[in-house]
């Protein structure tokens, strides 16, 4: 899983396209999984993380992460 | 390290300028209490889904509406809408502030007798009325009001029959600049089928006229309509009392005043755009005191409100089920309650807060109920903060039509609970069970086995 490249996402979870101009909000903790992907973590290791970081049980982790991974592919933001 | 609170990863699109039929965002504070008890304390004990009612807000509703349209007026009396919400406890605390019952078929006459009221203090409204609930209604000297001409006739064969006058007053329907005019129930003002029925009850002196009623409609948003009806009921008065030198006693404006709910496709939300009840208290009072009654013949003021006392004194709490994604990349929400025990999801757009902590993120979903059918939708566009499954929610302004509407489909009715004026949950009604359903059912012995 990749991010593209010139995706840009500041610090407040403002999150911009630039190669088709889109912006998005995104909150705190999709904000720390763009980053990690696009450090090129592995998913596992993510899923990791946030099950370290947050009260969260790892099924309900894994469905949403996947669901997020699928909002990142349909609005492009994924080579 | 403590670890932090989850939210699941959440990504939005940023559209400016641009029309959002999500609208912005609308719940910024948890529901977390009712009545100072614990939401989640309500659905531990309760179970979920659950209504609450507050006796607390009901009694503030109905003493406040007193307040209002007494300071106007001097004559006034509310009767309390049975069909809104009959639970017995409701109805009781209504009649506990002064309201008589105002009921629209035999079984609600019977539930108010049955409560307590006198049969003299219980209106009796509606176009279904039988022989014997007529028979029944004279009888107990109840007033009835009279929808139709074959009901009309019907009385006074029976007050012939029963060598009693009964206490009678007629429904009016007219035309108060309103759409739609609700011509349907009663006797047309306009085109004269009122005073022609009037005209009828006067020669026989087998029925006693002692009202006038009229009910323009519902979720009303023009106080000014009431303000026609009052003028033309107390026309209607007038002329009586010149022609057949007869004094009605009363003048019933019915119901029909919005609660604070928004309707379905209104632009603004129902807390900004529906009257507060001094504005249609102002109508009528000022219709009926300006029309020229003698001072000792001014009509009592009756009054059938419902909906606008009761609705916001009703919470519906229930829970996630699960969270989807639906095709075209929508967030679908899946609740344990549905349009079955929810009926008014139908035509309103209900407020609907989390019952726990959340952050500001939100995302454009859909809430659905739990019922294996299409149209179960609780609220097709709403931005919500994101909930997870076991989150809580509450839904607001359910106090009117809901427990009375409610249907035992695909699933069974939740109980109701009545928090106290003391902040004490009371259950008011328990939950349905199986044998609840099937008590009324009876099978043919040749169907009680088979092979499978």
């Amino acid at each position: 899983m990749k991010i593209r490249k010139n995706v840009a996402v500041s610090d407040s979870g403002f999150l911009f396209n630039p190669l088709t101009g889109d912006s998005f909000s995104v909150n705190p903790i999709g904000q720390t999984i763009i980053s990690s992907f696009k450090e090129n973590k592995p998913e596992s290791e993510i899923l990791e993380n946030i099950l370290e970081e947050y009260r969260v049980d790892k099924n309900t982790a894994e469905k949403d992460l996947n669901d997020f991974k699928r909002m990142l592919e349909n609005y492009k933001l994924i080579d | 390290m403590e670890k932090k609170t989850y939210e699941r990863p959440i990504i939005k699109p940023l559209n400016s300028g641009l029309m959002n039929k999500f609208g912005t965002r609308t719940e910024y504070t948890p529901k977390t209490h009712i009545d100072g008890v614990k939401v989640k304390d309500l659905l531990a004990e309760f179970g979920s889904p659950l209504f609450v009612m507050s006796e607390d807000k009901i009694r503030q509703n109905i003493q406040s509406a007193q307040r209002i349209f007494e300071t106007r007026y001097p004559k006034v009396q509310f009767a309390w809408s049975y069909k809104t919400n009959y639970l017995n406890a409701v109805c009781n605390v209504f009649h506990q502030e002064g309201s008589w019952g105002e009921v629209v078929s035999m079984f609600e006459y019977n539930k108010a007798l049955k409560n307590g009221v006198p049969a003299d203090k219980i209106l009796f409204n509606g176009p279904d009325k039988t022989d014997d609930d007529l028979k029944t209604a004279v009888k107990n000297d109840s007033p009835i009001h009279i929808d139709h001409l074959d009901e009309l006739y019907r009385l006074i064969e029976i007050s012939d029959e029963m060598h009693i006058k009964p206490r009678v007053a007629i429904r009016v329907n007219m035309d108060t600049g309103i759409y739609p005019m609700w011509d349907r129930f009663g006797f047309n003002y306009e085109n004269g089928e009122a005073w022609d029925a009037i005209n009828k009850i006067m020669a026989t002196d087998k029925l006693n006229l002692i009202g006038l009623h009229c009910h323009i409609g519902t979720f009303m948003l023009t106080p000014s309509a009431y303000g026609v009806a009052a003028s033309k009921l107390s026309a209607l008065a007038l002329n009586i009392k010149k022609r057949y030198d007869k004094v009605i006693t009363y003048i019933d404006m019915g119901g029909g005043f919005a609660s604070k709910n928004t309707l379905k496709g209104s632009y603004q939300l129902g807390t900004d755009a529906v009257p507060d009840i001094e504005e249609y208290a102002e109508q009528i009072t000022s219709s009926i005191l300006n029309a020229g009654f003698e001072t000792d013949e001014l009509p009592y003021l009756y009054l059938e409100t419902g909906r606008a006392l009761v609705d916001d004194a009703g919470f519906l709490l229930g829970s996630v089920i699960s969270n989807k994604r639906l095709s075209d990349g929508r967030r679908s929400t899946i609740l344990d309650f549905g349009v079955n025990i929810l009926f008014t999801a139908f035509w309103y757009d209900h407020k609907i807060s989390p019952a726990q902590e959340f952050s500001q993120y939100t995302e454009d979903t859909v809430l659905y109920g739990p019922l294996c059918m299409n149209i179960d939708v609780v609220r097709e566009n709403v931005s919500m903060p994101p909930l997870n499954a076991g989150d809580n929610v509450v839904v607001h302004y359910v106090g009117a039509y809901n427990i009375t509407q409610s249907m035992q489909f695909i699933s069974l009715r939740p109980a109701v609970v009545m928090i106290d004026t003391k902040g004490k949950p009371h259950k008011i009604k328990s939950s349905e069970t199986l044998e609840d359903v099937e008590k009324n059912e009876l099978l043919p012995t040749h169907l009680n086995k088979f092979e499978l």
